[in-house]
């Protein structure tokens, strides 16, 4: 069985895979590019998406058994090195002058949510980079190269290398993530397991540990 | 004869379904679009600036290779040509450790004078010479250890000290090779995705270059990316061709 993933869950899918006795391969990347991949014909039996809006592109090519199900759901957070050293207490101080600030592509939904932070705080922020992934946003931060950058709130959980400084509820935005069977699944049952596992409360629970809010 | 068939099929077919599904009527539109222009522009300073860096570098890194023997040689020409086989991301992870703010440059570099290298154009020219230089060294290496010694000698009889043998005999009878070794190591820079993104980052304008300028285009504009991924590959068949066997199929 092939699962097609948001590059933000992989630790909670790899714990989770680790569970239910399936063989499964997991191809983890931006969603973006997974929707890319599943338009041009890629063969897989389960899509769990960062966002709606990937999902209905997906449906709308036809390529969706059923409806999805959102099965979790994310929120942004700042990532800075461990203690803080920069003092970065708000969206407001990413556009503090000399401070290097990564975002993730706006092409990107991690990216796409942090634009709609960023507006809804009525801050202008200019990044150093656009990172294609969430990941490469993290890394940055992790590495030290940059300063702080916009991240989900579980990516700051499996990280052990960067602290979370949240986002208040007035400018945060919550990342719905949808999970669905493909149509030209080859292994049905194992995907409508694995679906089932992640919705049940074993998979919630492990979802939750990994930073997501149940759905 | 089947199996060849095969493997240049292999190599025809992706660029067969590039130029199918092109959009070849918004060619012209998706070009003169302002972030593909300022990627194009971004990308031949970049490419050209490496490719003189690495000129006024690989030269001597190449003479000094060429007059070297036995493990000297082994290890020096290992070292040389280790961006050419290394995973070029991993290049880029080197770069970090070596030139990021807690690198070992790097880290001085920032305490001291607080530059700062990745996230700039500096940092993406940095990167494609690491990873395109190898391409002169080992071009002009090979055209060192083909040339006819006899004339450098005869220079140094008549009298000529070393520096006027090198500019007035050396140089202009390794002219082909400098010009293949340029060229190969011109399109490599230019086509330099993973060290790029990985250590300068991608910002249009700074850092984003055509590859990764095509590889962002993909997920919202497939139409951009197969503009510029043309672009690309004319630039390098036309290279390729303009080359030829001669100066490619040099020892």
């Amino acid at each position: 069985m092939t699962v097609f993933a948001a590059a933000s869950l992989q630790p909670a899918f790899d714990k989770i895979a680790a569970q239910i006795h399936v063989d499964a391969t997991f191809n983890y990347a931006g969603t973006q590019t997974l929707t890319a991949q599943l338009t041009q014909g890629a063969e897989a039996d389960v899509f769990a998406s960062a966002d709606k809006t990937q999902m209905k592109t997906l449906l709308d090519a036809g390529l969706i058994a059923g409806a999805p199900e959102v099965f979790a759901h994310n929120r942004l957070e700042i990532a800075v090195a461990k203690g803080n050293p920069k003092g970065i207490h708000s969206l407001a101080d990413l556009a503090r002058p000399g401070l290097v600030v990564v975002l993730a592509d706006p092409s990107v939904p991690a990216g796409k949510y942090a634009q709609q932070a960023l507006a809804k705080a009525n801050v202008t922020v200019h990044p150093a980079s656009l990172e294609p992934q969430v990941t490469g946003v993290l890394s940055k931060v992790a590495l030290g190269e940059a300063d702080a950058g916009i991240v989900y709130v579980s990516d700051v959980v499996t990280s052990q290398k960067v602290q979370g400084v949240p986002i208040p509820d007035s400018q945060n935005v919550v990342a719905d993530y949808p999970i669905a069977a493909l149509k030209n699944a080859q292994h049905n049952s194992n995907a409508a397991a694995f679906i089932a596992f992640v919705l049940a409360p074993d998979g919630q629970s492990i979802l939750k540990a990994a930073g997501f809010e149940p759905a | 004869m089947a199996l060849a068939g095969l493997g240049l099929l292999l190599f025809l077919l992706p660029l067969a379904g590039l130029v199918v599904r092109a959009p070849w009527g918004q060619v012209g539109q998706e070009l003169l679009a302002p972030q593909t222009a300022t990627a194009l522009g971004l990308s031949i300073f970049c490419s050209v600036t490496a490719t003189a860096i690495a000129l006024v570098l690989g030269i001597p890194l190449a003479l000094v290779l060429s007059r070297t023997t036995g493990t000297l040689r082994s290890v020096l020409r290992a070292l040389t040509t280790l961006p050419m086989v290394l995973p070029p991301v991993v290049g880029g992870v080197a770069l970090l450790l070596a030139f990021g703010r807690r690198g070992l440059i790097g880290a001085p570099l920032y305490q001291l004078f607080g530059v700062q290298i990745p996230f700039t154009t500096t940092a993406a020219v940095i990167a494609e010479t690491f990873v395109a230089m190898p391409f002169l060294v080992i071009a002009i290496e090979g055209g060192l250890r083909s040339l006819d010694q006899r004339y450098e000698e005869a220079a140094r009889a008549l009298g000529a000290n070393s520096w006027k043998v090198f500019a007035r005999v050396t140089l202009p009878l390794l002219r082909p090779a400098i010009f293949s070794g340029a060229v190969l190591c011109w399109a490599r820079a230019l086509g330099e995705f993973g060290a790029t993104i990985t250590f300068a980052g991608n910002l249009p304008g700074r850092t984003q270059t055509v590859p990764l300028a095509v590889y962002i285009a993909l997920e919202s504009k497939p139409e951009a990316a197969i503009v510029l991924s043309l672009v690309l590959l004319a630039v390098s068949l036309a290279i390729l061709i303009g080359l030829r066997d001669r100066w490619l199929g040099e020892p």
